[in-house]
């Protein structure tokens, strides 16, 4: 009997390009961050992890992006959830519908940062429409107004990241089979008995991809904040930025990079466990 | 039975991929557009010339006629660029010993950390000894060292811009011309209480706003006589305290004021203080309605801050002997005059100020002069040595203004904190201490 030529494994082959790949272009940078945020010029250094934590905008910038999460992510869900929904009840112009709500999504970010200044601006959009109705305008994106600055980040972001959500969503609900909605009905389950026990359960796979996604996105939140409120309003990828250009420190920024990565991971860890599918393991 | 959903027009699961690929890469695409920072392209021959100066739009189109105008031969591509990226363009050229750029324009500050990579002009600035530089700016111009690395270009400094609207408030005694600091404060508050309970005193604190300039230069020199060594003095906690007043009665939009003459124009700040390059359009073609007027006086004397600008050509640059010619044409009178005409950076030589300024120049030269030639006047400079980590130097400054003025913090414990950051950036580099302080190395907060 021949004897079979030892080979490699084809899946050790399938998986070698996105190896090969991955360590180019995460591992190899991400060894490289680690290693910027801590070694100085004299060795190895924790000063530059203690310099951010000293400074003045980073536990400010810390509670901001845990807070717009915390606030922008269910928000999302809320909406994405709603329209993609209302989408399904196949209304008339639905094609129309989900190309206008999708429109941000093809919008840069800095680029719907720019159109949102132009709203909130002291004489922007907004506060001239409420002069017309003889109403004060008020300074939204004034330093001293935290709490409407942050609303305006949170409705810019809204406006131009929900889409994302419907879009994973919308893909999540044509997968769903019909069937066990129509059995449901015809048992006599009414609209949230169907919802709740047959169609969200099975978009699980999709709620989660976009819970990460969104998530980390938000953490990772930047241009937008970064046109409306600038550093008055400091966010943890606003403050890298800050560093590594303008103030030309990229141990700092590094340094606070990882800890956007740490937190990005994580927030992933937990979705993945609090939304494991129990039924398969059982 | 189908299980996908049929929307009304029919957006399949493929059609909706390629909508989701067609947008993800939008942004992507977008992103793509890069900047030329290795010269704009002046074909064969020409003097790439990359500047930190004159990068607002108008201003480079000035400057630029001015160069066609006056610098006919050689060509010269003017290239301006922010100063993070001079610093790594300059720096990688060098290093990677691949120059393109023959010809370098920045502030004291942007060519100092290059000081080994530029080119002595000792005999260059030999040929120009009819130009009559004064020997404080030659002086600086050798970076600390023994060899001249630039040719002084052009100076400016900041002043305040008043407003003749804002005079009738002005207290009884103060000479607007020769304020001192508590006269600035009772003037602004009176003013914000004639004014409806409204401030008129601006400050250009925004993110691109040159505020931390107005701490370094201006309020710590006068009133305690340094910049660094006196940091977190009691003269010190003495003016943020005054600071903390002034700012109180500061429009609060100056948080988003990156230059002085737009709100100045529009009306929304009457008195303001900023960099006379970032004042000259607030007159506009009414200047008999505007003072500028020198910087207020502290207990210490006045201090202000002389902005330096230089020439310097790297090692190796492929168009040496040219760029010494274009760096002759920018030192004559003719040009140091219309460079002050047209963009507000004064002359570093003894050129005659042309009596045919701009209206707004025209106060500006006036209230320069009398600022320098103040008796008592304490002339600082930027931070000097500290290369890349200027934006650092420059950040602790606005840390304290931001936690003194705006988070209402305790003077004294924000400027403790702050002076051990400070401490923690200077001694890495281990600089010696620059104007107004005393040259100590290396220097440090005491």
């Amino acid at each position: 009997m021949p004897r079979r030529r030892a080979r490699v494994p084809a899946a050790v082959l399938l998986i070698a390009p996105s190896l090969v790949v991955m360590t180019a272009l995460f591992a190899w940078p991400l060894l490289v961050g680690v290693s910027q945020a801590f070694s100085g010029p004299d060795g190895p250094t924790t000063s530059y992890v203690e310099r951010m934590l000293d400074d003045p905008y980073f536990w400010p910038a810390v509670r901001n992006t845990a807070l717009l999460v915390v606030v922008l992510v269910p928000l999302q869900f809320a909406f994405a959830l709603t329209m993609a929904l209302l989408l399904r009840e196949r209304p008339r112009f639905a094609g129309v519908h989900f190309f206008i709500w999708v429109i941000p999504l093809a919008i840069s970010d800095l680029a719907a940062g720019l159109v949102w200044l132009s709203v909130f601006a002291d004489r922007g959009y907004l506060n001239s429409t409420l002069d017309r109705l003889g109403l004060d305008g008020y300074a939204w994106l004034s330093y001293e107004n935290t709490t409407s600055m942050f609303l305006t980040v949170v409705v810019a972001e809204l406006w131009r990241s929900t889409s994302l959500v419907l879009v994973i969503v919308v893909a999540g609900l044509q997968g769903i089979p019909k069937d066990y909605d129509e059995a449901a009905e015809v048992f006599g389950a009414s609209y949230w008995q169907r919802l709740r026990h047959v169609v969200l359960p099975q978009l699980r796979p999709s709620l989660q991809v976009a819970l990460i996604l969104r998530t980390i996105l938000a953490l990772e939140t930047f241009a937008v904040a970064q046109a409306l409120t600038g550093r008055n309003l400091p966010l943890l990828v606003g403050e890298t930025y800050e560093w590594y250009n303008v103030l030309q420190n990229p141990n700092v920024a590094s340094a606070i990079a990882l800890v956007v990565l740490a937190v990005s991971m994580l927030a992933a860890i937990g979705y993945l466990r609090l939304l494991r599918d129990r039924t398969v393991a059982r | 039975m189908t299980n996908r959903i049929k929307l009304h027009s029919g957006i399949s699961r493929r059609g909706l991929l390629g909508l989701g690929l067609g947008v993800a890469a939008a942004p992507a695409l977008t992103a793509c557009g890069g900047v030329s920072t290795s010269g704009a392209d002046g074909g064969e021959g020409a003097v790439n010339f990359l500047s930190t100066q004159f990068t607002q739009v108008e201003e480079r189109q000035r400057f630029e006629k001015i160069l066609g105008a006056r610098v006919s031969s050689p060509k010269v591509a003017f290239n301006p660029v922010d100063a993070p990226t001079f610093a790594t363009t300059v720096k990688s050229q060098l290093d990677a010993g691949k120059v393109q750029l023959s010809l370098l324009g920045g502030l004291h500050g942007d060519l100092a950390p290059h000081a080994e990579r530029l080119t002595d002009l000792g005999d260059v600035l030999g040929s120009l000894g009819d130009r009559g530089f004064s020997s404080d700016l030659t002086d600086l111009a050798k970076l600390s060292g023994d060899t001249t690395r630039y040719v002084p270009w052009m100076q400016a400094t900041y002043v305040l811009a008043v407003n003749k609207k804002a005079l009738e408030w002005l207290p009884s005694g103060a000479d607007v011309q020769k304020l001192t600091y508590d006269q600035l404060l009772s003037w602004m508050t009176s003013a914000r209480q004639a004014n409806g309970n409204k401030p008129v005193f601006g400050f250009p604190a925004g993110p691109k706003g040159l505020y931390h300039r107005f701490f370094q230069g201006f309020l710590l020199p006068s009133f305690t006589g340094g910049q660094i060594t006196t940091f977190r003095g009691r003269d010190a906690a003495v003016a943020w305290d005054y600071m903390k007043q002034l700012w109180a009665q500061t429009v609060p939009a100056s948080t988003n004021y990156d230059s002085m003459q737009e709100p100045l124009q529009r009306g929304e700040v009457l008195v303001a203080w900023d960099h006379v390059a970032r004042l000259r359009d607030a007159p506009g073609d009414k200047p008999d309605d505007w003072l500028m007027v020198p910087a207020p006086r502290g207990p210490r004397g006045l201090g202000y801050m002389l902005v330096v600008a230089g020439l310097a050509i790297p090692e190796g640059a492929p168009e040496a002997d040219k760029a010494k010619e274009v760096i002759k044409a920018l030192t004559t009178g003719e040009v140091q005059a219309d460079v002050l005409r047209e963009n507000a950076f004064f002359p570093v030589t003894g050129a005659e100020i042309p009596a045919d300024l701009p209206g707004a120049v025209k106060l500006e030269a006036g209230a320069v002069k009398a600022q320098q030639e103040a008796d008592g006047a304490i002339v600082s400079l930027p931070p000097v040595g500290v290369g890349a980590r200027d934006g650092e130097v420059g950040q602790i400054f606005k840390n304290v203004f931001k936690e003194v003025c705006l988070d209402g913090k305790p003077v004294q414990g924000v400027l403790d904190a702050q002076a051990t950051q400070l401490n923690a950036i200077l001694d890495e580099l281990k600089v010696p201490c620059w104007r107004p302080d005393p040259g100590d190395n290396p220097c440090r907060v005491v």
